[in-house]
């Protein structure tokens, strides 16, 4: 393992007694994607803004390249760290045009600034005719590429990205997200994100940090933190849970879903599922009634269905999420069956 | 920086300091025998009665004209909207002028309510006329279907949303009326002002002066804090988001001839008389009164004194509006509350405060262009500040940030970003206290260094010696100075209404 290009020990801050940050650690590996997920106020800006040099933190360090930037005694100037970053909504400066808002950092003659800011709106995909447009002029999502043009412009060595995407419309989102994450892997710059949504964090991070209350409650990979959450806040943060009552012997999992494998000691405790791990199988007879449940409620959601089923008259019903063709219908029975292993919370 | 903030807030409290040291100075018993007697009396009565019926003579003509231009379907309403801010370009000493110009016999209260009503109800007009664009009309028809009629709708829902237009509005006028002395001096009508003036005349740095002074000072800080009262916790007017449709203006009916008559007679009074009467007199004075060589020398001395303070006040503006938007801690809001105080203060109060204090600290600067420049800055930097705040509140911090991300430093970000986007707003700053300084005539009469003869002040002892023909051209002058600020005052009012 290299050494990291981004060190976060023991970060803290208060903002007028109350604390929004408490003992933060983190790390991020060179030329990787890490996204900061939690919901609003959760601190997850504050982060940024530290790292960035636009606040100063109450105790623990910053470390950038190896280069500590910021400690309670020690700060860098937010203009000396290198880093790139990006505001929710770009913060282009209105009264220079877009050429020029990229060329902002930008040293050297006319001639090479020039060239130089070209080539990143080529970087960005948008088309060298764009420089001398207004940010007024442009769309969204063309404003959010230009920002990240203009962070790229002094090739930082660590690139902040806060919210980049949350202004823009659901479908020009994914389409931005999608365009920032491609040229971010091409420069191989390293970055941090900082988003509430968790499927934007899932879809482009290398690894993600779910933050609750000024603290992570979780580090991890993608599948590592969506397939085996620590906790029950981080596994219902990243999307739907199904929890049932369980017992552990020997790696697997009792529970009115039947028997599950799990990593976990032996004992009781809560089986967490995703609910497109479950499978509702109508079966025809109810001649055999061990493990069958019954359709409570079906929900049509377009390209999925969401199945509210009684799992054989115990415990409190469970929502199975499957494609939409040819649902079962309410009252019918159904065998629940369970891919892949679970996650067992005590 | 934090330090020259706090010594330009200290300087704000000159003029209260020698107010207060005045009244220490001459003891108790004599500041009650200056005070308590039958000329303060007759002088607090007319001071009184003057705001009394003046202030809410121009809240009524204020927001009437306002509703009328902006709400109903009165003829020629894009002709009168900016019609009614324009007699903020004549001084209200140049409107006394030409009233005097046609009824030589006004004089006493009621004169003095005419001229300050007709010179003043646009403070009144301009922020009710913003305010009524602003509103949004799903309120008022939600109020129609509730039940209200036309008449309804105004008492019940318009009205109480102009409250805190009326209350600024109102504030603003009572402050110039404690504070004009050409227009009541020239219609011999006294009040504390004008006393003020005449005593210092007569007896250079007299305890009388200062104890009118003292109880001016008072009469000022009752109106404030009346105003904060009657304000309350309502002090920002909330802003709505999202577009709203545009007002469908209310059908008059029968009512368009009179209404249109009304204002019609407005104009004439407010803009008529002055331009009839500089018209009249620069006829009858013909060639003869355009000394060109007295005027452009008064010109150019105005020009030099508004310029340089105009300049002096708008960078000086810059760190105490930095201060005033950026931080939120003490210094803060103490920088808030000078200001506040110090722009309702009368100007003669500053000017007098001024003269004694360079008497008696500093003699060399007594007579000084230093000292009147800086007169001008405390009597104007609200002006300038209302304005560079508002322009720097308007960059975002999210820009700075980002300047600063990219390398620049602070001082880069401040010259490159943050002075840039703010340029337009201190323009503006800076125009204002150029006119507001152009066409002062009070502190200017006080202060200025011997041989100083600025517009204002040969057209006061043109007026005051009754040539009224000589004095003609310079009310022209004055009038076409001021003339483009208030073409700016009323495009910054329809602006912040499109907002």
């Amino acid at each position: 393992m290299t050494a990291p290009l981004l060190d976060i020990r023991g970060l803290t801050k208060s903002f007028a007694g109350h604390p929004v940050l408490a003992d933060i650690d983190l790390q991020v590996q060179p030329g990787s994607m890490t996204a900061v997920v939690g919901a609003s106020g959760c601190g997850k800006t504050t982060l940024l803004r530290l790292i960035a040099g636009f606040e100063t933190p109450d105790a623990g360090t910053v470390a950038i390249a190896g280069r500590q930037v910021a400690s309670p005694t020690t700060s860098v100037a937010p203009h000396r760290r290198g880093v790139g970053y990006v505001a929710q909504d770009g913060a282009l400066f209105p009264h220079l045009t877009v050429g020029q808002n990229i060329a902002y950092g930008l040293r050297g003659d006319r001639a090479s600034v020039r060239r130089r800011v070209d080539e990143l709106l080529e970087t960005v995909s948008l088309d060298p005719s764009y420089a001398s447009r207004r940010p007024h002029q442009l769309s969204g999502g063309q404003q959010q590429r230009v920002a990240l043009a203009r962070a790229l412009a002094r090739q930082p060595v660590l690139m902040l990205l806060d919210e980049p995407f949350t202004a823009l419309d659901t479908g020009l989102r994914a389409a931005t997200r999608k365009a920032v994450a491609a040229t971010l892997a091409e420069t191989g710059v390293t970055t941090l994100l900082v988003t509430h949504d968790q499927e934007e964090a899932l879809s482009i991070a290398d690894q993600v940090a779910v933050m609750r209350d000024g603290h992570f409650t979780q580090v991890g990979s993608p599948q590592e933190v969506y397939r085996h959450p620590t906790d029950r806040f981080t596994a219902e943060f990243l999307g739907d849970c199904i929890a049932v009552p369980c017992v552990v012997t020997g790696g697997v999992a009792d529970s009115v879903l039947g028997r599950v494998p799990v990593r976990a000691n032996d004992g009781p405790g809560t089986l967490i599922l995703r609910p497109e791990q479950l499978v509702a199988t109508v079966v025809s007879d109810s001649g055999q009634l061990d493990g069958v449940g019954t359709v409570l409620a079906v929900e049509f959601l377009g390209h999925d269905v969401l199945l509210t089923v009684d799992p054989a008259g115990e415990g409190a019903p469970v929502v199975v999420r499957q494609h939409s063709l040819s649902p079962p219908p309410i009252d019918a029975k159904v065998r629940l069956q369970v891919i892949g292993d679970g996650v067992v919370l005590t | 920086m934090s330090a020259s903030v706090a010594i330009l807030v200290a300087a704000t409290f000159i003029p209260l300091g020698y107010v207060v040291w005045g009244a220490v100075s001459v003891g108790p018993t004599r500041a009650v025998d200056l005070i308590v007697r039958p000329r303060v009396g007759e002088l607090l009565l007319n001071t009184v009665a003057l705001i009394a019926v003046t202030v809410p003579l121009c809240v009524v003509i204020g927001i009437g004209t306002a509703w009328l231009v902006e709400r109903t379907d009165l003829p020629g309403r894009e002709f009168w909207r900016p019609l009614f801010v324009a007699p903020l370009a004549i001084p209200a000493f140049v409107n006394s002028y030409a009233w005097v110009g046609v009824v030589p016999s006004l004089h006493g209260l009621w004169a003095g309510v005419l001229i300050t009503t007709l010179s003043y109800f646009p403070f009144m007009y301009l922020p009710a006329a913003a305010t009524l664009r602003r509103l949004d009309p799903a309120v008022e028809e939600s109020a129609r279907a509730l039940g209200s009629d036309s008449i309804g709708v105004f008492f019940r829902v318009v009205l109480p949303q102009l409250r805190l237009a009326i209350l600024g509005g109102g504030l603003l006028i009572a402050v110039h009326l404690l504070a004009e002395f050409g227009a009541f001096a020239l219609i011999r009508f006294d009040t504390f002002t004008v006393a003020i003036f005449q005593q210092f005349q007569a007896t250079f740095d007299g305890a009388a002066g200062s104890m009118l002074a003292g109880v001016l000072v008072l009469l000022c800080l009752f109106l404030l804090t009346a105003e904060a009262a009657a304000r309350g916790t309502a002090r920002y007017a909330r802003i709505g988001s999202g577009a709203q449709r545009a007002a469908t203006p209310i059908a008059l009916g029968h009512n368009k001839v009179p209404a249109f008559a009304a204002v019609t007679l407005l104009a004439v009074l407010a803009l008529g008389v002055p331009a009839w009467t500089i018209g009249r007199w620069l006829w009858i004075g013909g060639g003869a009164v355009w000394e060109v060589d007295t005027i452009a020398l008064a010109l150019g001395q105005t020009i030099g004194l508004a310029a340089t303070a105009a300049a002096l006040t708008t960078v000086l503006a810059f760190p105490v509006a930095w201060v005033a938007v950026r931080s939120h801690g003490l210094l803060a809001r103490a920088v808030e509350g000078a200001n506040y105080i110090t722009s309702s203060l009368p100007g003669i109060v500053t000017a007098l405060a001024l003269v004694t204090v360079a008497i008696h600290f500093a003699r060399p600067l007594y007579q000084s262009v230093a000292l009147i420049v800086f007169a001008y800055v405390l009597l104007f930097m609200p002006r300038a500040l209302v304005n560079v705040r508002a322009g720097l509140a308007q960059v975002p911090t999210g820009l700075e940030e980002a300047s600063r991300s990219l390398g620049s430093s602070p001082t880069a970000t401040f010259l490159r970003v943050t002075l840039r986007l703010t340029a337009p707003a201190a323009a503006a700053a800076a125009a204002m206290v150029f006119v507001a300084v152009a066409t002062e005539l009070t502190a200017t009469l006080l202060l200025a260094p011997t041989g100083t003869r600025t517009l204002s002040m040969l057209f006061w002892s043109f007026s005051s010696e009754l040539d009224y023909a000589a004095a003609a051209p310079y009310a022209l002058v004055l009038v076409l100075l001021a003339f483009p600020v208030t073409v700016l005052l009323f495009r910054q009012s329809t602006r912040v209404a499109a907002l």
